[in-house]
């Protein structure tokens, strides 16, 4: 470690390690998991790759990195491709995996699928590895037809992903189906590698009315530090039902780049949760696209943060055509030093007539050294619209506290029910009941008290 | 029960209670009366404890103990309960986990182990019969989207189940037809007994046609100017208070 801190050039010269670091190992990389040479992937990760190497990894300069330096994360020697395959005990992550109702599992331990930990199928529909989708010829033509259509172009650090993507969860659900019981997708890092850079990449298609449930979660079981920038494409058919849930809540160690690019068609339904608890960096970024009327589109989030940690939400909703609605409902509260930032976009764009678009974002800073940066940017070029944003930080009410307080709720434990009750609304979304009384104790957990009933 | 002695409080340095004289034992009803602006709910704010106000001389002492330092928590831990005149909305949590949460609370403090289910849920089911409350009432969010009359109700939902010792009524009068108010005083009167005290703290007499206090304080300016027994909310309803600065 002592060389990082005699190297006096600066912190720049070591993030451009970590891009060259990159460039090197791509050739090797590419070399590796070329195996098809009927699909166009070499193409693929090429021209995403010269876009990483172009643009590299993005600054406070960039005006959609204004509020979030990742100077300090990428000031790192990760290892890009774990070498040894590592065995977990079932009993020894139990706890991270929703064990009170039956669910398929793709698990991963430091990149690399265990099939141990997993329960996939390939049934009446395939819920299992990217890897295999890559390769198997009756892949191919699904993964022609979406794999990185929707991923954005423009973000370098999402290019990056799309170059290196080998490995992540693949879901294919056709039309008509109703999936009996949700999805449970766990990335482990071990840290048997001291520092590791891991790039998941997940697709889901959900055909014409289908129903899927999704629960993901990047979880590392010790103090090393990871580093993961995940991408995931989520494809919501004709009148499908997707509801997606983000369970953030890793060691501060840890640090996630999630970037999730959600496209749907008419008269679906689609629901991406956040729940950011924990990690050191947390970046979203959240995107969501109409290719049809009559849709809806619902992004919620609840942060709970202290420290020194920082959670970034980054939202775009574009509504492209008429008689859709989105709802955006985010909460955060934020303690010690931690940073906060929101930035929603909303884009109406001139065919989308009828559109209801609304947004909001409550926070709460619990102490002085605490930051919120919130930004809604709203740009509507139609004219018959309902839009709609709020966007309130305060603190905990005094009044409140003290009504609690004289009916024998000590202070602690007053404070947390207020802040329940400030997150509450965002809470109510989950339709697991189980997750629900999941993320509720996490919540009372992070805020320290034992209340004694489920919310 | 209670002994207030020359009582002097402020907040933001501004003086609003200056020097009030109180005695109040168990099993008696008292009444304090005054103007919009006279203190009194200072005076109830200060008893249960609230931070911002500031204590700059005399004491309150309750079961020969003095409560200056004390936390409202404690302080509701000892027996003393406050109805609010304004209660505040809770979303996401349900009028029967807050009072299971606030009984439970309150028994720890005291050393006793937490109420077993069974015996909480017959305590509220036998409660809300008397106060007439709806069931459903019970599984809602406290006080969210309540009316006027069901927070007050609540209140004394709340009051009953936690049985204080003594328990202040913050112009819980206001905000209620006249039904409620029956229903509401008629409560009061069932939990009242030798062992607890009531302060009722009120803007007009219309609570204690219901309530029969046995002291009736009027409270101006931050003292007590004038005191006596029930005739004298009779007189104030008749002459007003401008007689008595």
């Amino acid at each position: 470690m002592s060389w990082k801190i005699k190297d006096m050039t600066g912190l720049n010269n070591l993030t451009m390690n970590l891009k060259e670091k990159l460039i090197t190992s791509f050739l090797a990389f590419e070399n590796s998991v070329s195996t098809n040479t009927e699909t166009d992937f070499h193409d693929i990760r090429s021209k995403a790759f010269q876009h990483f190497e172009q643009h590299g990894f993005p600054t406070k300069k960039d005006e959609e990195w204004k509020y979030t330096s990742l100077k300090s994360i990428l000031n790192r020697d990760y290892n890009l491709f774990p070498k040894t395959e590592i065995a977990i005990e079932f009993k020894e992550v139990k706890k991270y995996f929703l064990n009170e109702i039956e669910s398929y599992k793709i698990v991963f331990i430091d990149g690399i699928y265990s099939s141990f930990l997993s329960d996939t199928t390939h049934d009446k529909y395939d819920i299992c590895l990217l890897s295999a989708a890559l390769k198997k010829p009756k892949y191919k033509m699904v993964i022609d037809h979406y794999f990185n259509t929707i991923a954005s172009k423009k973000e370098s650090i999402t290019s990056l992903n799309t170059a290196f993507s080998k490995e992540g969860a693949y879901i294919n659900i056709p039309k008509n189906t109703v999936l009996p019981k949700p999805i449970q997708i766990v990335y482990f890092s071990t840290g048997t590698e001291a520092e590791i850079m891991l790039q998941p990449r997940n697709l889901v298609i959900a055909g014409e009315n289908s129903h899927v449930q999704i629960v993901e979660r990047h979880q590392s079981i010790n103090n090393n530090l990871v580093l993961t920038n995940s991408v995931t494409e989520i494809f919501v058919g004709k009148r499908a039902i997707v509801d997606y849930y983000k369970i953030q809540n890793d060691q501060k160690t840890a640090s996630l780049i999630d970037n999730t690019y959600v496209q749907q068609q008419q008269q679906s339904v689609a629901s991406v949760n956040t729940f950011s608890f924990g990690g050191n960096l947390t970046r979203n970024n959240l995107e969501f696209y109409h290719e049809g009327e009559h849709i809806t589109s619902n992004l919620n989030g609840i942060t709970i943060i202290g420290d020194k940690q920082l959670v970034d939400n980054h939202t775009l909703v574009n509504h492209k055509y008429p008689n859709c609605e989105s709802h955006e409902l985010y909460k955060g509260i934020y303690a010690d030093k931690s940073t906060g930032v929101f930035n929603g976009k909303v884009i109406v764009e001139k065919e989308a007539q009828k559109t209801n678009a609304f947004q909001q974002n409550n926070n709460i800073l619990i102490d002085d050294g605490a930051t919120i940066n919130a930004k809604p940017q709203l740009e509507i070029f139609a004219d018959d619209v309902k839009c709609s944003h709020g966007c309130t930080i305060g603190q905990l009410d005094d009044n409140a506290l003290f009504y609690m307080r004289s009916r024998g709720i000590p202070k602690k434990e007053a404070n947390a029910l207020l802040l329940f009750a400030f997150a509450n609304d965002a809470l109510d979304k989950i339709k697991i009941p189980e997750l629900k009384s999941r993320i509720t104790r996490l919540i009372a957990k992070k805020l320290g008290v034992d209340l004694g009933f489920d919310l | 029960m209670l002994e207030i002695k020359n009582l002097h409080a402020k907040v933001e340095d501004k003086d609003i209670l200056r020097g009030i004289n109180l005695s109040v034992n168990a099993g008696e009803v008292h009444a304090i009366m005054g103007p919009n602006g006279s203190g009194k709910s200072t005076l109830s704010a200060v008893i249960a404890g609230k931070e911002e106000y500031e204590v700059s001389d005399g004491e309150i002492v309750f079961n020969n103990e003095d409560l200056d330092d004390l936390a409202p928590e404690d302080r509701a831990h000892k027996g003393i309960f406050m109805s609010f005149q304004y209660p505040i909305e809770i979303p996401g949590v349900s009028v029967t986990n807050f009072i299971k949460t606030a009984i439970n609370e309150t028994r720890k403090a005291n050393g006793k182990d937490e109420l077993p289910a069974k015996d909480m849920l017959k305590k509220i089911r036998e409660t809300a019969e008397l106060l007439e409350i709806d069931r459903k009432f019970l599984s809602r969010s406290l006080n969210e989207g309540f009316s006027g009359g069901e927070k007050k109700r609540n209140e004394i939902f709340q009051m009953a189940m936690l049985e204080p010792k003594l328990a202040i009524l913050d112009e819980t009068d206001s905000g209620l037809d006249i039904d409620a108010l029956k229903i509401v005083a008629n409560g009061v009167n069932k939990l009242k007994s030798e062992d607890n005290a009531v302060i009722i703290i009120t803007h007009y007499q219309r609570l204690l046609d219901y309530i029969v206090p046995d002291f009736v304080h009027v409270l101006h300016n931050g003292k007590i100017v004038k005191s006596g027994g029930k005739e004298l909310a009779h007189e104030l309803e008749d002459k007003g208070y401008d007689w008595l600065k």
